[in-house]
């Protein structure tokens, strides 16, 4: 069967079953739809966690990411899985106990404050439309690439299962198409990996072979990759180029937003008890962990087996590099979208892929008869490139496409929910409404959601900066403005709604004007960055990705301060967190 | 009164532990993994250099481990002090 009729095939069978849950598990009442009834056991909720959690960023980019940066890439890991252990031991438990819908709705009733809530909903929506943007971009470029249909198209055929599933279901809904969708984007992840493996190590689990030697050699993968690497005058894989500060401010950026982003702690409210919040997250970074274990092996497999097609012998032996017309067929199909680019410098029809940046290299390069680095490679296609690099068969292919939308979908439907919640819980029913009837809210509830869907594929479609850059923001925006104000609520008494707020307010506006200055964010419009990116503009040379740590560490010293020179908050609300910090 | 005392030595047997879950969580990681990462990289763990392992895998495995450790030692704590739920 050809390979398009076979992605087809498999792709619209993911969807055929994700509607087909949709249907079964309806909401009818909010308490469905904003945290599915409180009824979902544990060992579920971890498993629809983690696919809430890995967007099209991890599955799609992150392998390739790190097999271009090597050990810088390591932020990520740690980053991205790190925030777990924040959630488990400062949050999940207890905002479960405190049992109601939304985030938003926590710093209301600790701060005893509307005006809180409001400065909350807006850090909530801000951060979810900006990462939400990221996933519509992500399903558009999977449907372009193996379906062949414009980004625009794709994007339509997203927002419409999303719109099904998340405006019929609600949470409950969500909850049970992320059960499906993690399985897909596992198993879509593990199966080329474990192909990939074998062939290179012999070793068939992907997180073993990592540290194995290569097939009929005595030396390590990772070693191999240094050698290979290194003689190319790239800086050797298994060590850094960053500074270390601002690769412990990124990592801790990274972690501290994971631990603040809503869509994210407001899974933990869908378990029945205190405990089952404790060991949900556990599972959570379980079910995690085994994509994540996965890809600094694949980034590192795919870095060599992209190295070693090009450069198939000894550096600077005329017939070691790959001739552009024997390339195989992975290259010529990624040539075609653009992602993959060949410039002939010296015109010697062979291709040279090296560091040209590095001065020490240059005598080498020059003495070759090389004339610069003449291929290009979207760190993006490494993952999707794979099966076709290690030439597995037509429905690994198309598993891994499936993979890809299921992972943008999962996220965008999480983020998509605490948006509409944050509107007809927060907004409507906490500040404008209070007397709306529950079936009124559940409405205005499916009405939000449904317009949040359709911003969102706006946002895919005229994205206003790089994904990357716009998923690095939100993660900055929800270390500096929400995770503070929870964590104090929970573990302070004395934090009164005057240093929450100031405390919210500074975070968000001191990070969102330092990436605004060397980003250009929201501003594209209006221009380009005000200040060059480069590390001697950076304030102690931490990057506009890092800057997160900085503005949560701004925004706990305002409001401690803060609190400290005004009244004590008043005494229902300190029973309200002696009441949340006991299980019973 | 009673129950006051004995909330409150729960309260502070949960902050313990959370503190000392915190320093495995930031020694594998900010420790192992960034800060003291070259040191480490002179010692070779099977196909790694230990510094690189814990970077990329080690913390991630020891992050899961940390979390379930903490819920069972939390559930254990909650039946002790006599707050757990029904």
């Amino acid at each position: 069967m050809e390979l398009k009729t076979l992605t087809y095939l498999v792709v619209g069978a993911s969807f055929v079953l994700y509607i087909g849950i949709a249907i079964w598990s309806r909401a009818s009442t909010t308490g469905d739809f904003y945290v599915a009834g409180k009824g979902v056991h544990p060992l579920a909720n971890g498993m629809a966690t983690a696919a809430d959690w890995m967007s099209a960023a991890s599955f799609i980019s992150m392998a390739g990411l790190i097999a271009f940066l090597g050990y810088d890439g390591s932020v990520y890991l740690m980053g991205w899985t790190g925030g777990y252990v924040l959630l488990a031991l400062l949050l999940a438990p207890y905002l479960r106990k405190f049992g109601k819908f939304t985030v938003p709705e926590f710093i209301a009733e600790r701060y005893d404050s509307r005006a809180a809530r409001i400065v909350a909903v807006v850090c909530l929506i801000v951060i979810s439309f900006t990462y939400v943007a990221g996933q519509m971009r992500g399903v558009g470029i999977v449907f372009s690439r193996f379906l062949e249909v414009p980004i625009g198209l794709g994007l339509v055929i997203g927002m419409g299962i999303v719109f099904v599933y998340a405006v019929l279901g609600g949470m409950k809904g969500i909850t049970y198409t992320q059960i499906a969708q993690y399985c897909v984007l596992i198993f879509a992840y593990t199966v080329p990996a474990v192909f990939i493996a074998l062939q290179i190590t012999g070793m068939p689990i992907p997180q073993i072979a990592f540290g194995s030697t290569v097939q009929g050699d005595s030396v390590y993968l990772l070693q191999k990759l240094d050698q290979i690497v290194t003689a190319l005058g790239f800086p050797a894989y298994t060590s850094g180029t960053k500074g270390t500060l601002d690769v412990f401010c990124i990592t801790a950026a990274l972690m501290i937003g994971t631990a603040g982003l809503p869509h994210v702690i407001v899974r933990f409210f869908t378990v029945p008890k205190v405990r089952d919040a404790r060991y949900s997250a556990g599972w959570a970074l379980f079910f995690i962990g085994l994509l994540y274990l996965t890809a600094p092996a694949v980034g590192s497999m795919a870095r060599l087996n992209l190295t070693e097609t090009i450069q198939t012998g000894t550096v600077g032996a005329e017939s070691a590099n790959l001739l552009y017309e024997d390339r195989p067929s992975w290259f010529r199909t990624w040539e075609a979208t653009g992602l993959l680019e060949f410039n002939d410098l010296n015109d010697d029809g062979r291709v040279q892929y090296y560091n040209d940046q590095n001065p020490e290299f240059a005598p080498r390069a020059e003495m070759y008869g090389w004339n610069g680095n003449e291929l290009r490679v979207d760190p993006d296609i490494m993952v999707l490139a794979n099966p076709e690099i290690a030439s597995l068969p037509g429905w690994v292919i198309a598993l891994v496409a499936a993979g890809g939308i299921a992972a943008a979908l999962s996220t965008a439907a999480g983020l998509l929910l605490v948006i509409s919640a944050a509107v007809s819980h927060d907004l409507l029913k906490g500040v404008l409404m209070p007397h709306i009837s529950e079936r009124k809210e559940l409405l205005a509830g499916r009405i939000s959601a449904a317009f949040a869907i359709v911003i969102a594929g706006f946002l895919g479609y005229y994205p206003p900066a790089f994904v990357a850059q716009v998923v690095a923001f939100a993660f900055g925006l929800a270390a500096a403005s929400l995770f503070p104000p929870i964590l104090l609520g929970i573990f302070s008494k004395r934090i009164n709604k005057e240093g929450a707020i100031a405390g919210m307010v500074t975070g968000l506006v001191f990070t969102y004007a330092y990436i605004e200055y060397f980003k250009g964010l929201f501003l594209r419009w209006a221009g380009s960055p005000w200040a060059e990116d480069v590390a001697e503009n950076w304030l102690f040379g931490v990057s506009p990705e890092g800057i997160g740590t900085i503005g949560a560490l701004l925004n706990f010293a305002v409001a401690i301060s803060v609190s400290h020179l005004t009244a004590a908050p008043p005494a229902k609300v300190q029973e309200l967190v002696e009441h949340i910090r006991y299980p019973r | 009164m009673e129950n006051n005392n004995r909330k409150r030595r729960y309260w502070q047997a949960n902050l313990r532990l959370v503190a000392g879950c915190l320093l495995v969580w930031f020694t594998v990681s900010f420790g192992f993994g960034i800060l003291l990462v070259e040191w480490l990289n002179q010692v070779q763990f099977f196909g790694f250099e230990l510094g690189f392992w814990f970077a990329q895998q080690g913390s991630i495995v020891c992050f899961i481990g940390l979390i379930f450790f903490y819920a069972w030692r939390m559930n254990h704590l909650d039946r002790e002090h006599g707050v757990e739920e029904d």
